[in-house]
């Protein structure tokens, strides 16, 4: 797929999307020196997942933030915020600028992002395992107010621990809530270690589709993959909720972070900063880690 | 017997014999009972305003949303035991422009969902309404899992939650209209939905002004929720001995009608509060809170001390806890020293 008009306006190639990820990545770095903390390999493991659906997927118009027909997009896993700011500063939702104060003394930005000071953000989130309902509520609301939109929400597979994430997807299957599309992240970690270790999400799609939901798994840093999984999300009728399962890397893009535990939240300083800005500005190596690593 | 009064003697939760009874009702009709008004305001105001939408988690049959749910079917939800994500969801539809109307036992939500009301509903200043019934320990036997002793406490530390406390029927209508277009999200505490009438019609309320339902001098009970009712009995007993109570009604807890309070104070010169609740963080709480920056004046806290309440009907845990009408009575009479 090389070309794609999305339905903002923009037409997109994969280079631009890959461009895009790293331009994701770079943010985050400098972003987390400012604040002197970030959350750097889970954005990371998004950073194709975001680049797609904002420059090549979402129904959005910059120009009306609020506008009732557009897509919503909930970042459920809130603490990637960090990658979705510059996302918005690019698109013209807010000058670019306010960022270099990212965090300070009252600031917009925050770690977890806020939509009462952020136009863009659909939904304020941070603690897990809210945005799914919170995505189930847009979505219906959809039906009385005969509206099209789809609401896609993020969430992370170490979040699918939360329960409240069970009583929503429980919900959309009971509801056939079709225009609900989440996208889960599964970049294999959590804080204290390897999700399969720490409690056990997968089958993930399996389980998702026994609560009624179709689901795609797809390689989250494929970006023809991501594109394809959202072309093949059903236009008509179907009553079921959508799933799609990206197979990611915490951390990728950098290699020393790849399925790395020590940087969850990290701070890179002095050389260590610099060698990680070339790094990425070089484009994406093969990947460094095919197992967790502490 | 009339329809009317043969549905309010079946149901589940608000079909109850004398035995299991709150406060006495007896003759009340049922159209003046906060169980059978509410599903029929709900769908009234739905009739005149698209954003109005009902949820509730398998308690439709208990909290009488069943009458708006025949009328809107469209805009009603049962999310099934779920609470936290019923909450939740109401947040994300008020988002999209909707006033959802989300009821359950206070217990399941204010206190079991007190982070989706926080952080969800209230951090992002959405309209998303709270209905939380059978607060306190009017469920009686049922027991501790199903009282809410806690939830004035719990929603009034929120930074930008309203919290109103209904009174009977008539005020329940007025608290439901008077939210449709309050700014932000509200916890709405309901009783048993069997609370004896207090106002005879649908009395015009401001959310933060006290409501004055007696004068007097010599005391002011400042009360909300059913409690009110118990007030202005004990004002009536009072009365016969020759003390003039001022009643109270503090419906809204949050914003806090300040100004009431100090006028208690210095025009009758004591105070006492009376809740069904915890008397830790409660409404008296709240009151205390402003007393302490005026002049000193004879106070009490009534309400639930800090203990799980005993098993018992509710009529006999008001009793024991001295919560009806004799036990205010007793109370105030101890706080003035004329015990």
């Amino acid at each position: 797929m090389a070309e794609r008009t999305a339905a903002h306006g923009r037409n997109v190639s994969k280079e631009f999307l890959e461009e895009r990820a790293k331009f994701v990545r770079l943010e985050t770095v400098r972003l987390t020196k400012i604040a002197g903390a970030g959350h750097y390999s889970s954005t990371f493991s998004a950073a194709e997942l975001l680049a797609c659906l904002y420059y090549g997927q979402l129904r959005i118009n910059p120009a009306e933030p609020d506008w009732p027909d557009r897509d919503r997009f909930v970042l459920s896993k809130g603490h990637i915020a960090i990658g979705l700011y510059p996302i918005l500063a690019d698109l013209g939702y807010f000058d670019p600028k306010l960022l270099d104060d990212y965090t300070r003394l009252g600031s917009p930005f925050g770690d977890h992002p806020d939509m009462k000071k952020i136009p863009g953000c659909d939904f304020s989130s941070g603690s897990l395992g809210h945005g799914l309902s919170v995505c189930l509520g847009i979505a219906l609301a959809a039906r009385p107010q005969k509206r099209d939109y789809r609401v896609y929400c993020m969430l992370g597979d170490g979040e699918l621990n939360e329960g409240q994430v069970w009583e929503a997807a429980m919900a959309a299957g009971h509801f056939g809530v079709q225009n609900l599309v989440a996208i889960v992240d599964a970049n294999r970690l959590q804080i204290d270690g390897a999700t399969s270790d720490i409690m056990g999400v997968e089958p993930i799609d399996e389980r998702f589709a026994a609560f009624g939901w179709d689901v795609q798994r797809i390689d989250g840093h494929d970006i023809d993959a991501v594109l394809a999984a959202f072309d093949a999300l059903p236009s008509g009728t179907t009553g079921r909720p959508q799933l799609i399962v990206a197979d990611t890397i915490k951390g990728r893009g950098v290699q020393m972070m790849e399925l790395s535990l020590n940087w969850h939240v990290g701070n890179l300083v002095g050389r260590d900063y610099d060698a990680v800005i070339e790094e990425l500005k070089a484009g994406l190596k093969p990947v460094a880690a095919t197992e967790v690593r502490p | 017997m009339s329809n009317e009064e043969g549905a309010a003697l079946s149901g589940l939760f608000t079909g109850v014999s004398d035995l299991q009874e709150s406060r006495s009702v007896k003759g009340t009709p049922a159209s003046r009972l906060p169980a059978f008004v509410l599903g029929e305001e709900l769908g009234d105001m739905a009739d005149r305003d698209p954003r109005v939408i009902v949820m509730t988690a398998d308690l439709a049959s208990a909290n009488r949303t069943t009458e708006f749910r025949d009328r809107h079917p469209d805009r009603f939800f049962d999310f099934g035991i779920a609470e936290k994500n019923m909450i939740t969801t109401a947040a994300g539809m008020a988002s999209a422009g909707h006033v959802p109307y989300a009821a359950t036992f206070a217990a399941f939500c204010a206190i079991l969902c007190a982070e989706q009301i926080r952080t969800d509903c209230a951090y992002t200043d959405l309209p998303v309404r709270v209905l939380g019934h059978h607060s306190g320990m009017s469920m009686g036997f049922y027991g501790t899992s199903h009282h809410a002793l806690e939830d004035i406490a719990m929603m009034r530390t929120i930074a930008g939650l309203t919290v109103v406390c209904t009174t009977d029927a008539n005020h329940l209508r007025a608290v439901l209209r008077a939210s449709l277009d309050h700014h932000g999200a509200m916890y709405i505490r309901m009783g048993r939905g069997r609370d004896p009438e207090v106002y005879a019609q649908v009395p015009e309320i401001t959310f933060g002004k006290a409501i004055r339902l007696r004068e007097g001098s010599d005391l002011t009970i400042i009360a909300t929720g059913a409690e009110v009712h118990a007030a202005l009995e004990a004002a009536g007993a009072l009365a016969e001995k020759g003390i003039e109570t001022r009643v109270v009604d503090m419906h809204t807890i949050k914003p806090l009608d300040e100004a009431e309070i100090r006028a208690a104070a210095a025009e009758t010169g004591a105070v006492m509060t009376l809740e069904e609740h915890n008397i830790i963080g409660g409404l008296g709480s709240a009151v205390a809170e402003v007393l302490v920056e005026c002049e000193r004046v004879p106070f009490r806290r009534h309400g639930m001390p800090d203990e799980f309440a005993l098993i018992g009907p509710p009529a006999g845990l008001y009793a024991h806890y001295r919560l009806d009408a004799p036990g205010v009575t007793a109370v105030a009479l101890e706080l003035l020293g004329r015990a």
